[in-house]
């Protein structure tokens, strides 16, 4: 910034120059500022169309939630070291077979995590609906999650209408589904 | 032309040469880190690789020194990939690729991460110049009024008997 | 009540500080004496009030108020007594109310010194140091009351407020969650507020050149009054940053003592153009130069103690998993901008009044060599600030995360701080004003070849690293010097007064003590280095997992693992405690005891190393693993860490030589004695 110690006799014009650098800086560093701050606050995307992504399963199966328009997709964000998340494990397990059938997709996004132990997890809970790893944390990036679990839920026109920080059980599960894939 | 003949003999023949020697070198390259390689990496391979990588989930913690259950999955990872023969940049590649470029300790020096390293010294030859362009110029400004000489004896000794006869 | 008490008296500090702030404007534009005094007292009755609320905070913690939400969130029943009242700085909260202590208790410091010289500068001073504290008590008044209770609303959920929401009702939970564990230790109960000291105290000389930049009185009035208060929040700066490593070695289980860490970056940053400035007053003060740029550094070091402030607290450098949420940083935010902003157009605004009496006889001259000390300085600066905001531009322009470590500090800063070395020997030769090259060559070659020993000495004792060649050549370099001014200086005052050379020596630095006290500082820092270098360079580090009874070996040590308790400790946490011999070269030097705490509460784990310290160095073992059933084993990490001792005694001295530098004159200061050109401005005028 303004380590210029003061060079002795600069031309007017050089001067106007230097402060329009040093105000501009200054502006350009707040705004920098500001959207760190801006990005610190906002929390996590809660509303509006739900930001795309690509997930690759642990199957190997690829899944892009644009293909999913049509469908009520709910996406859970967990992983295999948080103790939280296994309190919810077996709901989002029922949930799914309750729904599968009135065009409910589950997604099942594995945040910074590693192979054998998420694997192992998905079979002590007898998870199947998709799972797959979130690579390079993009897809969390794009959710703007805070930690896990987090569970988003997006509509049929494919808009993120709930954001569940947290467990979450069968009541609230369903109170939230319910009205979603009744017509 | 007979003269040509031996030169073009021996071109072969180096030519040959280094070929023996380049494919040797393919063949054993392989094999030696192999041998070097335990069964089990010891505890301290591992960490050599996790000393360079930050634990994904904390903040600004390296990976061989993170005490949590996350961690410890991470360094059976390095471990796992070890045993397999990776070498120490195909598991930080698989890193990054799997967790994003925050687990390296420092951006590598591509594309925008290029700055990182670029500013810094740039910053301290722009102030270097600006230094010597404002010393210039003062420099200039004192000419015109000569000083005395410096005493020639020992200056030391000057300077700090009238810096105490100051400050009586 | 006593939560109700300290609430309102925060309130009434905030309206006098307001009041103050508008009477000392009021004057100021009026000139009328009695609102400016009147101002005055204002500033001087914040700090008794401030002290009041904080004592009602300290009385609730001290007492298990559960009901009141910050003393839920950072004591419990089963904490000491002692804890319970420095867990007041434990949480966001507490932490700006003692922040908002300190500046009180400095407003009011600077409140009572003699004034008669000085009289056109007072309101502006009062009115700086009252719109930051200001600032700080709305914070907390507003957006991070510490003063907030629990309550328990009809339709079930617990609400935190000053006062009862309708039909809700006090809840007072049974216990606390207690302190953050990482923050129970020695180290964290003083390193924030050496931290805090250090931050606040730079307000002061902030004020003070405010004060002259807006009244126009340019000369160096304004230095010569804040050059005490400035090296007192070095002193304090640096302390908190040391005792800041040793808590980080001690506590978090890593090793080190310093991670490179936004953080630490943030406190470390002020530090670094105070360190600038306190080299460049000299500048001014000597010769009338520099006057622009004292100026940007003094504004500098103030915008980087709220910058820091800011960072530390708003979050916005925090990862995914950071929950320490906040309020305050849309307001924080705002005042950033505005003191920013209101500093660098005032500086601008004023400009040309500061034209200094700027001339270099030589480019050998002291004078040069500061301006290059001081360019490494914010050179550093650049470095470190570049880090610390790279990731979010990162962030904003490729929408990727990267994290700036250690690898770009250590190789972008260190030839850096090798030329700060080399300038540190080179300076104490050199003369103001004018040094002859060829009697400056003399000065320094004899050093400079005579301290080529230590690094001949090493490189045939088997020390290859040319980084660590280097750097010990420099510190032998330094140190000789350093040494030989006291040296020369006393057997001067030897042949002039004939004193004995330990009174010379005595009265030497007694009677310059600010030229003294820094090569104190200058040796500390040295030290410092050559720890630094010890642990940077030569660190060793091995991992095993021993069954009891097994050994390991690292370097000339051997380590067995005798056993392993764990147990439930009083305060609420699980200790797995391993005992352990250490042999040296064969003998048994100590049983150490690396342990692992779990808090139940947090579920925190906390990695408590076991420390064998001698001169060459520690040897440092933590416990990373163990099976709690049988005894098939536990796993050990262990660092080796030659010469971390100087870097702890090097603070030592180097705290040492701030005192002598900063212990107060018996006489006040005399009629400045000033090398012609001071003269010159007289003429100027």
């Amino acid at each position: 910034m303004s380590d210029t110690p003061a060079p002795p006799l600069p031309a007017p014009r050089a001067r106007n120059l230097g402060r329009l650098l040093l105000w501009s800086g200054l502006a350009a560093l707040m705004a920098l500022v500001g959207f760190g701050l801006y990005r610190t606050q906002a929390g996590p995307v809660s509303s509006g169309p739900a930001p795309d992504f690509t997930l690759i399963t642990f199957d190997g199966e690829t899944i892009h939630l644009a293909d999913l328009k049509g469908q009520v997709v709910v996406v859970n964000f967990w992983a295999s070291w948080c103790k939280p998340c296994e309190e919810e494990a077996a709901t989002l397990e029922a949930g799914w077979q309750k729904y599968r059938d009135q065009g409910v997709s589950f997604l099942g996004v594995d945040y910074v995590d590693t192979e054998p132990e998420a694997r192992a997890y998905l079979t002590r809970f007898g998870i199947t609906y998709p799972n797959g790893p979130d690579l390079g944390t993009r897809i969390s990036q794009a959710f703007r999650i805070r930690g896990v679990p987090e569970t988003y839920f997006i509509d049929r026109q494919g808009t993120l209408v709930r954001v569940k920080i947290g467990p979450i059980d069968m009541n609230e599960l369903q109170s939230i589904l319910d009205p979603l894939v009744t017509p | 032309m007979t003269y040509h003949h031996p030169s073009t003999l021996a071109r072969a023949a180096l030519v040959l040469f280094v070929l023996a020697i380049g494919l040797a070198a393919v063949v054993s390259w392989p094999a030696s880190p192999a041998r070097a390689q335990e069964p089990t990496p010891s505890d301290n391979q591992v960490n050599a690789v996790a000393k360079q990588l930050y634990c994904p989930v904390c903040e600004n913690v390296p990976l061989d020194v993170c005490p949590t259950q996350a961690c410890a999955q991470w360094r059976q990872t390095i471990r796992e990939k070890l045993t397999a023969g990776w070498s120490e940049q195909e598991i930080k590649n698989y890193f990054v690729e799997q967790y994003g470029a925050r687990v390296l300790a420092a951006p590598p020096p591509r594309g925008l991460s290029l700055l990182v390293y670029l500013l810094p010294p740039l910053a301290f030859v722009v102030g270097g110049y600006i230094v010597y362009r404002a010393v210039r110029t003062w420099r200039r400004a004192a000419r015109p009024r000569a000083s005395p000489p410096p005493a020639a004896e020992d200056e030391y000794a000057r300077r700090i008997e009238e810096e105490l006869r100051r400050r009586e | 009540m006593l939560a109700n008490l300290g609430f309102a008296v925060l309130v009434i500090t905030l309206l006098v500080s307001i009041y103050g702030i508008a009477a000392a404007l009021y004057g100021a534009r009026t000139g009328r004496e009695a609102w400016v005094l009147s101002a005055r007292q204002a500033m001087l009755l914040t700090w008794p009030l401030v002290t009041l609320s904080a004592l009602c905070l300290v009385a609730l913690l001290v007492t298990n108020h559960f009901e009141v939400e910050f003393v839920y969130s950072v004591t419990s029943r089963s904490m000491p007594g002692y804890l319970k009242a420095t867990a007041l700085w434990g949480g966001q909260a507490g932490s700006l109310l003692f922040w908002s202590w300190l500046m009180a208790a400095f407003a009011s410091a600077a409140g009572l010194r003699r004034w008669d010289r000085d009289r056109e500068f007072l309101p502006w001073v009062v009115v700086v140091a009252l719109v930051t504290l200001a600032f700080f008590l709305s914070l907390i008044i507003l957006f991070e009351n510490p003063f907030a209770r629990l309550w328990a609303a009809p339709a079930g959920e617990t609400i935190k407020a000053m006062f009862a929401p309708s039909g809700a009702v006090l809840v007072t939970p049974g216990d606390g969650q207690g302190l953050n564990p990482l923050l129970r230790h020695p180290g964290m109960i003083i390193h924030p507020p050496m931290l805090y000291l250090g931050f606040v105290s730079f307000v002061i000389p902030y004020a003070f050149g405010m004060a002259a930049l807006i009244t126009r009185r340019t000369d160096d009035r304004w230095i010569r009054v804040t050059r005490r208060w400035t090296l007192v929040a070095w002193l304090f700066l640096s302390m908190g940053l040391v005792l800041g490593g040793r808590w980080a070695y001690d506590v978090l289980g890593w090793g080190g003592y310093w991670g490179w860490d936004p953080v630490e970056i943030a406190a470390f940053m002020p530090w670094l153009t105070g360190t600038a400035f306190l080299h460049s007053v000299m500048i001014q003060e000597k010769r009338g130069m520099l006057k622009h740029w004292n100026m940007v550094l003094v504004i500098l070091t103030y915008c980087l103690v709220i910058f820091g402030t800011f960072l530390t607290r708003s979050g916005v450098l925090s990862s995914v998993h950071a929950f320490a949420q906040s309020a305050i940083g849309p307001a924080f935010f705002g005042f950033i901008g505005l003191s920013f902003a209101a500093s660098l157009a005032l500086l601008l605004s004023r400009w040309n009044e500061l034209r200094g009496e700027n001339q270099l006889t030589s480019l050998l001259s002291r004078e040069n060599l500061f301006l290059l000390n001081n360019l490494l300085f914010v050179s550093i600066l650049v470095a470190c600030f570049w880090g610390v905001i790279f990731p979010l531009i990162s962030e904003l322009f490729t929408g990727q995360k990267v994290t700036v470590g250690p690898p770009f500090y250590e190789r972008t800063t260190g030839p850096m701080f090798a030329g700060l070395l080399l300038l540190m020997g080179i300076a104490p030769l050199s003369a103001w004003g004018r040094t002859a090259g060829r009697s400056l060559g003399r000065l320094i070659v004899w050093p400079l070849a005579a301290s080529l020993v230590v690094p001949l000495g090493l490189a045939l004792s088997g020390t290859h690293n040319p980084a660590a060649l280097l750097g010990f050549w420099l510190a032998a370099f330094v140190t000789l010097v350093t040494l030989s001014e006291f040296w020369r200086g006393a057997l001067a005052r030897r042949r002039i007064y004939k004193e004995a050379l330990p009174v010379a020596l005595w009265n030497l630095a007694g009677r310059n003590r600010r030229r003294y006290g820094g090569y104190i500082i200058h040796l500390g820092v040295v030290l410092m280095a050559i720890g630094i270098i010890g642990v940077e360079l030569y660190q060793q580090e091995t991992q095993g997992t021993l069954a009891e009874g097994q050994q390991i070996t690292l370097g000339k040590y051997v380590m067995t693992y005798d056993s392993l308790a764990e147990f439930n400790a009083p305060d609420d946490r699980l200790v797995a405690r391993a005992v352990t011999t250490i042999y040296r070269d064969g003998q048994k030097v100590a049983e150490l005891y690396p342990r692992r705490d779990f808090y139940y509460v947090s579920q925190q784990p906390m990695t408590i190393p076991g420390v064998y310290s001698s001169l060459e160095g520690d040897f440092y073992v933590l416990l990373v693993g163990w099976e709690p059933i049988g005894s098939s084993g536990a796993t050990f990490k262990i660092y080796l860490n030659p010469l971390i001792n100087f870097l702890w005694g090097g603070s030592l001295v180097f705290i040492l030589g701030t005192l002598v530098a900063a212990w107060p004159d018996r006489e006040r200061a005399r009629a400045t004695a000033r090398v012609p050109a001071g003269a010159l401005a007289q003429r100027a005028k």
